[in-house]
């Protein structure tokens, strides 16, 4: 029994770790399926997590954070679309610009307004999402094994955990059951064919940002909102490239990304939870070696290891129009 | 690229438009010191006065110029073969592996001036090695070195996190570093050069090494534009076809530039870890080699460019060092602004100002702008 509460503790903390992560990697499944690469989440997510947290601090309302992030998010989302659908930028440098814009802009703006170190102040319950009770949680916690799997895994999460799970066959259903999902499809396959049918390539990758730019700006308010109380400063600490990676790692695919998601999640969950204790079998393992084995794996998968990671064959290609 | 455009004169091409570019990075820069509250032009005179004032801020900004000339070079030579090496900070990070573990062997041992050559050849092979997976994968397996080097970047901190606190650290020491070098393992300074000048430095790290970048800045030139081997890493750059059908091995050509990369970007290492802190400590890049983005694309990739911005960017950090004191709200992260702004505006939008620069030339002097050659299109 004692195993089994570990187990699900560990679960536990594996949903809320993912969580970012998940939100992140849809958000950039939106944009590279339209063909436009972005390793700006990280930024974007940053910026976010600010703008939730300063608007939070300000208004007292997480709607508000909530709102603010999503502005700001998709601002630097508009930002990468305007330099590489517009101007037919480098889309691979156009994201390290604004990786680097949102890491010395938040803290600069963080210093500025809040003088707390770069952080912003620290918020109370009310200004955040807080865990919600799915009902009879409580009542169905001494049930064995299905009770704390409800009352302690599925129930006490906030709302923006149900909403990034929900939002996974949302992005399924978007992506290959509506119209739009199949332009976006076209547009990061073959823009010509699509310019061709008369609908605007422009148009297509700019929406698709401006979704990636809204999940950012979700994926940064969970951070600042609902993980922790407030923005701190550097607080995706990379989680933007893992969830790249996890995007790579699950071939540009809704569901795979989830799964993705969630093992990286769970590693760095087990990572805390093992931290100094020797494992059977294998003996003690090093925490940096737990850190850096979703890069490890996914440097394995892109090597075609695992599998080929075939990324959309516009991608990264700005479109010319012929002429 | 610039297949669209007409053709400018290459002043330009070469001048106006980095400066154009340059200029409106500097001016949203700007407008974010409004926004903190502070005067934008105070800002610039302090963080001048403070990169160049004194003989000691000229050190401090030559210093952290060496790392930036490196880790831009590297990107650079990258560059000309059309692969965009982020993994710059990796591999300098690794290539600090190589010099620390010459130093620790020969420091007490030999003189300064044999270790250096080979700290030199350590850093070299160290970040070499570091580049080399990735390289071998985009060449051999077609895995995308941006998304590889990335990776790596991680990976490398976190295996030098475990070799400073498991292996390197010296018994009953807290702190995650290796021991301090002996005087084999410490590089001289150069603050003598700038005395005879006529400038008064109290002390400053301003070692060696730079000598050493400023004659990587040479050899990259003479590599890229007057050997067969530059050659062929500008051809595959330009268009992989073509050196494909010039029979220019791909695999070969994409390793031995990515090779080239990683050894200058592990030489980097040699500035901070010998040259001035004289021992590995965590995190010494401190964001070197993302500086180097920045570096060679506002140095258009070519050395004679490369070196100034380098310097500019040295003027950043020792400016914004300075800056930091006089106006509190502006600490050392608005240079990372900057960076991303010149990044932005010299690297991905490079091609914004272009067609109204076109139009101004079409209109004050049309030759000038190669009209005649678009008229025949009827375009």
């Amino acid at each position: 029994m004692d195993f089994f509460t570990t187990l699900i503790l560990l679960l536990d903390s594996t949903v809320r770790l993912s969580v970012p992560l998940l939100l992140a990697a849809l958000a950039g499944l939106y944009s590279e399926r339209s063909g436009v690469f972005d390793i700006g989440l990280e930024g974007k997510m940053l910026a976010g997590a600010f703008a939730a947290g300063a608007m939070a601090a300000v208004t007292g309302s997480a709607w508000a954070g909530l709102g603010g992030a999503i502005v700001v998010s998709v601002f630097f989302a508009l930002v990468h679309g305007f330099a590489s659908i517009t101007h037919r930028g480098n889309q691979i440098v156009s994201g390290v610009a604004i990786n680097f814009i949102a890491a010395g802009s938040t803290i600069i703006l963080g210093q500025a307004w809040f003088r707390q170190g770069g952080r912003t102040p620290s918020l109370p319950g009310t200004a955040r999402f807080g865990a919600i009770e799915l009902p009879f949680a409580d009542a169905v916690r001494d049930v064995p094994v299905l009770g704390p799997i409800y009352s302690e895994l599925i129930s006490g999460h906030s709302l923006i955990v149900y909403a990034a799970f929900l939002l996974v066959p949302f992005t399924w259903w978007v992506l290959f059951r509506t119209r739009f999902g199949l332009r976006l499809r076209a547009v990061g396959e073959n823009p010509a064919a699509v310019d061709t049918a008369g609908i605007s390539v422009a148009w297509l990758r700019y929406r698709a940002v401006m979704c990636t730019g809204i999940l950012t700006g979700l994926a940064g308010t969970y951070l600042a909102l609902a993980q922790n109380a407030g923005f701190v400063k550097d607080m995706t600490a990379g989680r933007g490239f893992i969830a790249l990676a996890a995007l790579i790692f699950a071939k540009w695919r809704p569901v795979p990304v989830m799964f993705a998601c969630l093992l990286f999640g769970f590693l760095d969950a087990f990572a805390i939870r093992v931290q100094g204790t020797p494992l059977p079998l294998i003996g003690q393992v090093p925490v940096q070696f737990m850190q850096a084995l979703p890069y490890i794996l996914t440097v394995v998968l892109l090597a075609g290891f695992i599998g080929k990671a075939i990324p959309p064959r516009a991608g990264g290609v700005p479109y010319v129009k012929e002429r | 690229m610039s297949a669209p455009y007409a053709k400018l004169p290459a002043w330009a091409d070469y001048g106006l438009i980095p400066l154009v570019n340059l200029a409106v990075a500097f001016l949203v820069a700007g407008l974010v010191v409004m926004l903190v509250g502070e005067n934008p032009i105070r800002a610039a005179a302090i963080l001048i006065e403070g990169a160049l004032g004194r003989g000691q801020n000229i050190a401090y900004t030559l210093y952290y110029a060496t790392s930036f000339i490196f880790t831009g070079l590297a990107v650079a030579v990258a560059f000309h073969c059309s692969l965009f090496n982020i993994g710059g900070e990796g591999q300098a990070y690794v290539g600090g592996l190589g010099v620390a573990l010459v130093c620790l062997a020969f420091d007490s041992v030999l003189p300064w001036w044999l270790v250096f050559p080979l700290a030199v050849a350590g850093a070299a092979v160290f970040g070499a090695a570091w580049a080399f997976i990735p390289a071998y994968f985009q060449a051999k397996r077609g895995s995308h070195i941006v998304i590889t080097t990335i990776m790596f970047n991680f990976i490398a901190a976190s295996l030098m996190v475990y070799l400073l606190v498991n292996v390197l650290k010296p018994a009953g020491s807290q702190a995650p570093q290796t021991r301090t070098f002996v005087e084999g393992g410490q590089l001289p300074k150069l603050n003598f050069l700038l005395e005879a000048f006529g400038l008064s430095v109290r002390s400053a790290p301003f070692n060696l090494s730079f000598l050493l970048a400023l004659l990587a800045a040479f050899l990259v030139w003479v590599l890229i534009w007057r050997t067969r081997l530059g050659y062929e890493i500008r051809m595959r750059g330009f268009s992989p076809r073509a050196a494909r059908y010039a029979g220019v091995s791909e695999t070969r050509i994409v390793i031995i530039a990515m090779l080239i990369s990683g050894a200058l970007a592990g030489m980097m290492a040699l500035n901070p870890v010998m040259g001035d802190q004289n021992r590995l400590q965590m995190d010494f890049v401190t964001g070197a080699g993302f500086v180097g983005i920045a570096v060679a694309l506002m140095g258009r990739s070519h050395p004679a460019g490369i070196v100034p911005a380098a310097i500019l960017f040295g003027m950043l950090y020792q400016g914004g060092a300075e800056l930091a004191f006089e106006m509190p709200n502006i600490s050392r992260d608005m240079i990372v602004i900057i960076q991303g702004l010149v990044i932005l505006f010299a690297g991905a939008l490079e091609h914004m100002f272009r067609p109204t620069i076109q139009t101004l030339f079409a209109s004050l002097s049309p030759r000038s702008a190669g009209i005649e050659a678009e008229a025949g299109k009827g375009s």
